[in-house]
C-alpha cells in the first residue's frame, strides 16, 4: 500500500475508534445529568446511588474519548498537510471554536463532578454534570460543521487555489450540519439508552439492586423510544437532502445504476458489481425510491458519472458502491430494531407486571447493547466513504490532500503503533467496564481495598 | 497592531497557558514514582493534580486549533514536518491520560504500577519534546519553497535541540516539584521540596545553557528592531529560576511556584519574540520562512476568530480560576479520593 492508502487507513482507523467512545459520553452525561437532578429534586438516595454508579462507567468511557480526540485534533497536519493548507482558513475555524468553547467547559467540570461530591451544595454538583452534558454536544456541534463543509461546502470563495471563509454565517447555516448534527446528538442519546438499558437488564435478570436498576431501565426506555423514532424521521430528512446535495452518495447507497423516472422501485438487498455497472441481483419493492428519496426523477450513477467528468474534467467520480449500499442498510437495520426495542419496552411498562419478570426481553437487551455501535460505525463508514473520491465535495479530492513530505515508512509506522495501542486501550478499557458495571452501585470499587500501608509498589 | 499579529500574541498567550499549567503537572507525574512510595502516597500525589489536568491539557488542543484556523500553512507545515516526534507526543498523551483514569481502578500493585509507570513516561516524553520542537522552531529547519518540511525525524534531534528539551524537562519537574510543596501535607510536602532542591540547580543550569547556546544558534540577542530584548527576557527567565531557590530557603512555597512560572512565561515569551514575525525559520533559506503574513488565513477569518476568542476567553478564564479556588485545600493521605 502506498502513503495513501495507509493514511486514509489510519483515518478510518483512529476516527472510527475514537467514535466508539464518543456517543456514549454524550449520551451518558445527559442521562447521569438527569439521574442527579431527580436526586436534587426528590431527594432520593436511591437516585445519588444511580448517577454516581453511571457516573463511574461514564468516567471509564470518558477517558478513552479524550484521549483518542487528541490525535483527531492533529492528524489532519500531519497526513493531511495539503488538505490542512487547502482548506485550514475554513476547517480550522470551527475546530479552534470547539477547543474553545467545548473542551474546556466538559473536561473542567468533569473535574468539579468528580472531586466535588462534598464541596459543592447539591444542585451545584448536579449543574456541574450539566455543563459537561452541554460541553459534549457543544463539541459535537463544531466539529459536524467543520465535517459538513467537508460533505457540502458552504461560505467560502477560492482565492489563489485556496478555500478561504467569506462567510462564517453560511458555514455555520450550512443545510447538511442542520441535518447531520441532530442525526449524531439523538444517535448519542440512543447509544446511551441502550448501554443503560442492556447493564440493568443484565442486574434485573439476576434481581439484583433491583429498585436502582428498574428506575434506570425506565429512563432509559423512556430516552429510547423518543430518540430512535425521531432519528428515525431525521433520518429521512437527511437522506432526501444528500439525495440533492451530493447525489452520487445516494446513488450509490441505494445502488443505482441508472437514472429512475415515475415510480422506480426500492432496492432492499442486492449483489454489487461495480466494475460491471451493475447489480447481479436485486430484491426490490415497486414504487416506494420516489417516496423514500422525495424525488421523482432519481439520477443514476452513469448519469452522474457523466455529468461531473463534464464539471470536473475527466476521472472516476463513483464511491465504493457496495460499501456504501451496505453500510446504509446496516445502519438502517440496526436502527430499526432499536425502534421496535425501545417500544416494546414502553409498551411492557404501560402493564402491570413488573419489568423484572419479562425476562426473554430483558435477555434481548444484553446484545441490544451492541446496536448502536453498529449504527453508529456504518453511518460514518457510509457519510465518508459515499464523498469519495473527494474530501471535500467538489472542491479537492483525498488523493491531492495527502501530505506530500510524510512517507509510506512515516504514515505505516504511525499506523501500527496507533493501532496497538488502541488495542490495549480497548482491552484494558472493556475489562474495566465490565468489572465496574457488574460490581453493582452499592460500592465505589469492585472489591475491597488492600490494606494501604502495606502494598508498597517500589 | 494588525489581526496577523494579534494572532501571533494569542498563541504565544495560548502556549504560555500550556505549559504554565501542563507543565507543572507533567512534573507531577515524572516525579510520581520517586515522591510517592505507598500506593496512598501515589494516589495523593495524583489527586493533587486530579481536578484540573485534564483542563491543562486543553490548552494544548486550543493552541493546536488556533494555529491551525489563523495559520494554517504554520499548521501544515509543523504537523507533517515533525511527524515522528509528534507520533511519540502524541502516545505519551495517551497513555497518560488513560493511566490517570485506570490505575486505581484495579487493586493489583502490578496493575498500579504499570500505570504509574505510563504517567512518568506520558510526562516525561512531552516535558521533553516541547523543549526539541522549540528549540528546532526558533533555530530553524529545512524548509522548502513550498513550505514543506524536507529534513527527516533525525535532523531534529541535534545538540542544540537537546539541550531545549532538557531545560524544559528539567524545568517542568521543578515547576512540579514546586507545586507538589504547595498542595500537599507532610512526608509528601517534605520530599517534594528536597526533589526542589535536586532539580533546581539542574535546571537553572540547563536553561542558562540554552540561553547561551540559543546566543549562537539564534539571533535571540541581536535581532533587528529589537536588539536584545528576546535575550533580556530569556535572562530574567533564569534569574527567576534562581529567585525560586531563595523562596524555597524561606518555605514562601506560593511565591517559589510564581516563580518557577515567571520563569516559564518569559522563556515562552523570549522565544515568541525572537521569532515575530516568523512562525517557523527556513534553514535554507530566509525567504522561505513561515511569517504571520505569508501562513495566515485570510483577513476575514481572522477577524471572525478575533470576536470568538475575545468574548469567550474571560468566561473560560473566569471558570478555570473559580475551579482552582474550589481545590485551594492541600491534599492529604487521609482523604478519599478518586484517582
Amino acid at each position: 500500500m502506498d502513503a495513501l492508502a495507509l493514511a486514509r487507513l489510519q483515518f478510518a482507523v483512529t476516527t472510527i475508534y475514537h467514535f466508539l467512545f464518543v456517543p456514549l459520553t454524550i449520551g451518558l452525561a445527559l442521562t447521569v445529568a438527569i439521574m442527579e437532578t431527580i436526586y436534587v429534586r426528590t431527594k432520593n438516595p436511591a437516585f445519588k446511588e444511580m448517577a454516581q454508579y453511571w457516573g463511574r462507567l461514564f468516567l471509564i468511557n470518558f477517558a478513552v474519548g479524550v484521549v483518542t480526540g487528541i490525535i483527531q485534533e492533529f492528524q489532519f497536519g500531519m497526513n493531511w498537510s495539503s488538505y490542512s493548507r487547502f482548506v485550514g482558513d475554513v476547517f480550522g475555524a470551527p475546530l479552534a471554536i470547539e477547543a474553545l468553547l467545548a473542551f474546556f467547559l466538559e473536561s473542567t467540570f468533569i473535574g468539579v463532578w468528580i472531586f466535588g461530591w462534598d464541596r459543592l451544595r447539591p444542585a451545584a454538583h448536579a449543574f456541574a454534570m450539566w455543563l459537561v452534558a452541554f460541553g459534549t454536544s457543544v463539541s459535537a456541534f463544531w466539529i459536524l460543521t467543520a465535517n459538513s463543509f467537508m460533505q457540502e461546502p458552504t461560505g467560502y470563495a477560492i482565492v489563489h487555489g485556496r478555500a478561504e471563509m467569506t462567510s462564517f454565517g453560511a458555514l455555520i447555516a450550512n443545510p447538511q450540519l442542520w441535518v447531520e448534527f441532530p442525526h449524531v446528538l439523538l444517535a448519542a442519546f440512543t447509544t446511551a439508552a441502550f448501554f443503560v438499558a442492556g447493564i440493568s437488564a443484565y442486574f434485573l435478570l439476576r434481581r439484583q439492586h433491583v429498585d436502582i436498576f428498574r428506575s434506570s431501565m425506565k429512563i432509559a426506555l423512556t430516552i429510547a423510544a423518543i430518540t430512535s423514532i425521531l432519528i428515525a424521521l431525521n433520518g429521512d430528512a437527511q437522506a432526501k437532502h444528500v439525495v440533492k446535495a451530493q447525489p452520487m452518495k445516494m446513488a450509490a447507497a441505494e445502488a443505482v445504476w441508472t437514472t429512475q423516472s415515475g415510480s422506480a422501485p426500492w432496492t432492499v438487498v442486492a449483489g454489487i458489481d461495480q466494475a460491471a455497472g451493475k447489480n447481479t441481483f436485486a430484491i426490490q419493492i415497486p414504487g416506494v425510491l420516489g417516496f423514500l428519496s422525495g424525488t421523482n426523477h432519481f439520477l443514476g450513477i452513469d448519469q452522474l458519472q457523466r455529468q461531473d467528468v463534464q464539471t470536473y474534467g475527466p476521472g472516476n467520480y463513483v464511491p465504493p458502491v457496495a460499501v456504501t449500499f451496505w453500510s446504509f442498510r446496516i445502519m438502517v437495520l440496526a436502527g430499526g430494531l432499536m425502534i421496535l426495542l425501545a417500544w416494546y419496552g414502553i409498551y411492557l411498562m404501560a402493564r402491570r407486571r413488573p419489568l423484572e419478570g419479562r425476562q426473554r426481553y430483558l435477555r434481548l437487551l444484553l446484545p441490544a447493547l451492541g446496536l448502536p455501535y453498529v449504527a453508529n460505525t456504518f453511518g460514518w463508514i457510509m457519510t465518508e466513504l459515499g464523498r469519495q473520491p473527494w474530501v471535500v465535495y467538489g472542491l479537492q479530492k483525498t488523493l491531492q490532500g495527502v501530505s506530500n513530505t510524510v512517507s509510506t515508512a512515516e504514515v505505516a509506522t504511525t499506523l501500527i503503533g496507533f493501532t496497538v495501542i488502541f488495542g490495549l486501550i480497548a482491552a484494558a478499557d472493556i475489562y474495566l467496564i465490565v468489572r465496574y458495571a457488574k460490581a453493582g452501585p452499592e460500592s465505589h470499587e469492585p472489591s475491597r481495598e488492600l490494606p494501604l500501608e502495606t502494598t508498597a509498589v517500589l | 497592531m494588525d489581526l496577523n499579529t494579534l494572532w501571533f500574541i494569542l498563541i504565544c498567550v495560548l502556549f504560555i497557558g500550556y505549559f504554565f499549567l501542563e507543565g507543572f503537572d507533567y512534573g507531577v507525574g515524572i516525579l510520581l514514582p520517586f515522591i510517592g512510595k505507598t500506593d496512598i502516597e501515589r494516589r495523593a500525589v495524583i489527586q493533587t493534580i486530579g481536578p484540573v489536568w485534564d483542563a491543562n491539557e486543553v490548552w494544548l488542543l486550543t493552541a493546536g486549533g488556533a494555529i491551525f484556523a489563523a495559520f494554517p500553512e504554520w499548521y501544515a507545515t509543523m504537523f507533517s514536518g515533525f511527524y515522528l516526534a509528534l507520533f511519540i507526543m502524541l502516545v505519551g498523551l495517551i497513555a497518560r491520560g488513560v493511566a490517570f483514569e485506570f490505575r486505581s481502578k484495579d487493586e493489583r500493585p502490578r496493575w498500579r504500577s504499570l500505570f504509574d509507570w505510563l504517567i512518568f513516561f506520558g510526562s516525561l516524553v512531552p516535558a521533553l519534546l516541547w523543549g526539541v520542537a522549540i528549540a528546532n522552531i526558533v533555530a530553524g529547519v529545512p524548509i522548502d519553497a513550498h513550505m514543506n518540511y524536507v529534513g527527516g525525524f533525525f535532523n531534529l534531534l541535534n545538540p542544540y535541540a537537546l539541550v531545549g528539551g532538557l531545560a524544559t524537562l528539567l524545568v517542568f519537574t521543578l515547576h512540579g516539584a514546586v507545586y507538589l510543596t504547595m498542595k500537599s501535607e507532610d512526608e509528601i510536602r517534605a520530599r517534594a521540596r528536597r526533589a526542589a532542591y535536586k532539580v533546581g540547580w539542574a535546571a537553572a543550569g540547563m536553561a542558562i545553557l540554552f540561553v547561551a547556546y540559543s546566543a549562537l544558534r539564534t539571533d535571540m540577542f541581536d535581532k533587528p528592531g529589537v536588539g536584545m530584548l528576546p535575550g533580556i527576557v530569556a535572562i530574567l527567565a533564569g534569574l527567576s529560576l534562581v529567585a525560586t531557590r531563595l523562596f524555597l530557603d524561606r518555605r514562601r512555597e506560593g511565591w517559589s511556584f510564581i516563580s518557577t512560572g515567571v520563569a516559564i512565561l518569559l522563556v515562552v515569551a523570549s522565544v515568541f519574540l525572537t521569532l515575530f514575525p516568523r512562525v517557523m525559520v527556513s534553514s535554507l533559506n530566509p525567504k522561505w520562512d513561515l511569517t504571520v503574513y505569508n501562513a495566515s488565513s485570510n483577513p476575514y477569518s481572522l477577524h471572525v476568530m478575533t470576536i470568538v476568542a475575545f468574548t469567550a476567553l474571560p468566561i473560560v478564564l473566569a471558570y478555570l480560576a473559580w475551579t482552582y479556588w474550589i481545590f485551594r485545600k492541600r491534599t492529604s493521605v487521609k482523604q478519599v479520593m478518586h484517582y
